[in-house]
């Protein structure tokens, strides 16, 4: 069963590396990833889906959770999560199929966003299986063009997120310096 | 830089006292560091680190200027392992920077804290192909335990401070800090950094309360108890802490590869290394205890021996810093994730508490365990090979640990010269055995020396290295030399690859490829090209004269044992055995 990881992480460069680089590591190859900013504009929630060996799951949470840009690393596999997937898709059909295509896209709950002469492009959104299947009847009317957001997930959980607070470090002064300069 | 101060009222206000003078970044990196308390670093300079250097001219900290990149991450690694403070290294751009790698990733797998300093091509140039142009930071993410680019003067301070923090709490490692060209040259106000905020960094270091209290009621339940202690210890500085766990409990103990010296090798628990290469003893001790005290440890493969049966009758608690240790190569019975000082402080305290009622009901149980570990050390005792004919590499060991009386730093190079090391010579402190345990990187040992003995002045440092290895990291002669650094470099030269030549006569038919060293240079013309002594030795009876005379010897010393070539490390565990399966010495002849 694929699983979906979700992260709450730092808007920083490299975050994104580091994470990715946890799964390619270990030779994992990405279903699908998906970034944004949060609330928060200096955080990003990063929803991951990835194929790995159950026993392995708890080890790659882990160390996703090591990362110092990672806040929040959980496995929504099994939790209580929504999951919800975009798709985007252009529809070129002949003048008589444009009805039943528009009919096919009531049944998904797609909406039109461009109609022209050449066809359609539908948006819609849902479980990945059910995205499947639209995208397999669309391709009946015609050549299709499609690009999908890859899965997004929300833990139906309020998990409670531990951060460290700010550590004050006391650091060597002017007398340190002054020692420094004697020794040698 | 700015028109705004032509606007300024000529009458300014008098400058505060804490208002900082205008420094350039290279300025700010030093100063930062000495806030930080480095008084030493190991280096190479280069082009996009010329401003760098600029700074270093007339700056009290001390840089060593060694001969490769590589030797200067060793070195730092040496002076952090035999300190436990942050070595820190410094190299430029491009090449510089990717010859830092390997003693980056060496420095990962051992848990050492250790900052590495690299330039990086001018911001306006980053991506275009620069001259000594590398992406340092992409190259070294999965080698550092974090790191970071500075793209601006504004964030170099906070930068710099984080990446010491970081290198130096939790599980210790190595932090990466790449600095471009005109970040070391533009200029700015430097104000102290008194706080650090890492929200997604979390420390574990009390232990959890229930779970110690657990713990200790399994240690007195236990009736076979057997304490497997490693490199966590010394990291953590908790080796009193260790001595009186075991001491409360009586258990025996075994300290890895990386944890030697966390026990004291003269104290009565102590049994030996285990694992691959261990003693029968720890590796039966291991294989039959009911309960494995699992302290800074991470279950390695080379201690573990085939994972599925190691340890089977044994319930395992296991402590550790590092939550994404627990469990990942054995499962324990009772996790702690916390500093395993603090946490054996706290189960000592558990342990006295529960004693009056507890200490004697198992007594006869482990009066019989330790009759049993007694035994199985009298039947296959660690005992170095030693002969009239010839020099045996273990013989060697034993020389030496005679000089060093348990109270020498012994810095090890990598292969057949290193096991003999680790079970011949004893180390009654911690941080006395430096050896590159996870990564098995040749070439570290003398410049991880060069390390230990500029932390270390006063100390006796003995260079242990295969003549494979030395002639790796060969070019550092000279940085001893320079400095006349007393390190007595002893090559254990047996004309082979000896490790791999081990295998290939064990598990390749004898099929030696590739693994015979010659051409191997005199060493006497060869240390005295840099003006100091070089001797070869070859026969049994010089042995121990020429290594007290090195030892006698004020400034460097190049010992070159021509040892019998064919000497092969036991036991040994062939790899995927279990470790009570060893192979306790060369094949007999069978007599007809």
């Amino acid at each position: 069963m694929l699983q979906v990881i979700s992260l709450l992480v730092e808007n920083k460069p490299g975050a994104l590396m580091r994470i990715t680089g946890v799964l390619s590591a270990r030779g994992y190859n990405i279903e699908s990833l998906t970034v944004a900013r949060t609330l928060d504009p200096t955080l990003s929630r990063m929803s991951i889906v990835v194929d790995i060996e159950p026993q392995l799951r708890a080890q790659v949470i882990k160390q996703m959770n090591k990362l110092i840009n990672v806040l929040q690393a959980s496995d929504l596999s099994d939790a209580g999560a929504v999951k919800r997937e975009l798709v985007l898709i252009r529809v070129r059909a002949a003048q008589a199929s444009r009805t039943a295509i528009l009919k096919e896209a009531e049944i998904f709950g797609a909406r039109v966003v461009d109609s022209s002469t050449e066809g359609f492009a539908l948006e819609v959104t849902g479980e990945s299986e059910k995205l499947d299947e639209f995208i397999d009847v669309m391709r009946s009317y015609g050549e299709i063009d499609v690009t999908r957001s890859g899965t997004v997930a929300v833990s139906l959980e309020a998990k409670k997120l531990r951060l460290s607070p700010p550590v004050s470090r006391t650091l060597h002064t002017e007398e340190s310096d002054e020692k420094l300069e004697t020794r040698h | 830089m700015s028109t705004s101060t032509e606007h300024r009222p000529t009458a300014q206000r008098p400058t505060p006292a804490t208002e900082s003078k205008l420094m350039s970044g290279a300025q700010i990196l030093l100063e930062c560091l000495v806030r930080e308390n480095v008084d030493c670093i190991f280096g190479y300079p280069g082009g996009v680190t010329l401003p760098l250097y600029d700074a270093f001219y007339d700056h009290p900290i001390r840089h060593v200027l060694v001969r490769h990149e590589q030797n200067a991450a060793f070195a730092a690694e040496g002076y952090a392992r035999s300190t436990g403070r942050v070595g820190v290294c410094c190299a430029t751009s491009g090449p510089g920077a990717t010859n830092l790698v390997t003693g980056l990733v060496d420095s990962m797998m051992d848990s050492i804290p250790v900052v590495a300093l690299t330039g990086q091509v001018s911001t306006k140039l980053i991506g275009s192909d620069a001259f000594q142009e590398a992406d340092t930071f992409g190259i070294t993410r999965s080698c550092t335990k974090h790191n970071f680019l500075v793209k601006t003067i504004a964030e170099l301070p906070q930068a710099l401070h984080e990446a010491f923090y970081i290198a130096s709490s939790g599980r210790p490692g190595p932090v990466l800090v790449d600095v471009p060209k005109d970040v070391f040259q533009a200029q700015s106000h430097y104000t102290p950094v008194s706080e650090i905020h890492l929200p997604g960094y979390r420390v574990f270091t009390e232990g959890h309360t229930g779970q110690i209290r657990r713990a200790a009621q399994m240690m007195w339940d236990a009736k076979r108890p057997f304490v497997y202690a490693g490199g966590g210890i010394i990291a953590a500085n908790a080796s009193e802490e260790l001595r009186e766990l075991v001491e409360l409990l009586d258990a025996p103990t075994v300290n890895t590869l990386m944890g030697l010296g966390a026990l004291a090798a003269e104290h009565r628990n102590f049994i030996s290394m285990p694992g691959m290469h261990g003693s029968y003893a720890a590796n039966m001790g291991m294989s039959n205890a009911d309960l494995l005290i699992a302290l800074g440890v991470r279950f390695d493969d080379r201690v573990t021996g085939r994972l599925s049966a190691f340890a089977p009758h044994a319930k395992v608690i296991h402590v550790d810093i590092d939550p994404a240790e627990i469990g990942k190569n054995r499962v324990p019975d009772l996790p702690i994730v916390g500093d395993v000082k603090r946490v054996m402080q706290k189960l000592t305290k558990v342990l006295h508490e529960l004693a009056p009622e507890h200490r004697e009901r198992n007594a006869g149980d482990r009066t019989a365990w330790w009759r049993q570990i007694r035994e199985w050390q009298a039947e296959h005792p660690l005992t170095p090979e030693v002969s009239t004919t010839e020099i045996k590499p273990q013989h060697v060991m034993r020389e030496i640990d005679r000089l060093s009386g348990g109270r020498a730093i012994v810095s090890s190079d990598v292969g057949q010269h290193q096991m003999w090391a680790a079970q011949f010579i004893r180390f009654n402190q911690p941080r006395l055995w430096l050896n590159s345990g996870g990564l098995g990187s040749m070439g570290f040992g003398l410049p991880a020396a060069i390390g230990a003995q500029f932390a270390c002045p006063d100390k006796l440092v003995f260079a242990i290295v295969g003549d494979g290895g030395f002639q790796m990291s060969i070019p550092e002669l000279a940085t001893i030399a320079n400095h006349g650094l007393p390190i007595k470099i002893v090559v254990v030269n047996n004309g082979y690859l000896g490790m791999v030549r081990q295998w290939q006569e064990l598990f390749y038919n004898n099929r030696l490829s590739q693994v015979e060293l010659n051409s191997f240079p005199d060493v006497t013309k060869l240390a005295g090209a840099y003006g100091f002594t070089g001797r070869t030795v070859e026969k049994v009876s010089e042995l121990a004269p020429a290594l007290e005379e090195a030892v006698r010897e004020n400034g460097p010393y190049l010992l070159n044992i021509r040892v019998s070539p064919f000497e092969n490390v036991y036991p040994m565990v062939p790899a995927g055995g279990a470790i009570n399966e060893m192979v306790l010495g060369p094949p007999q002849p069978v007599e007809v």
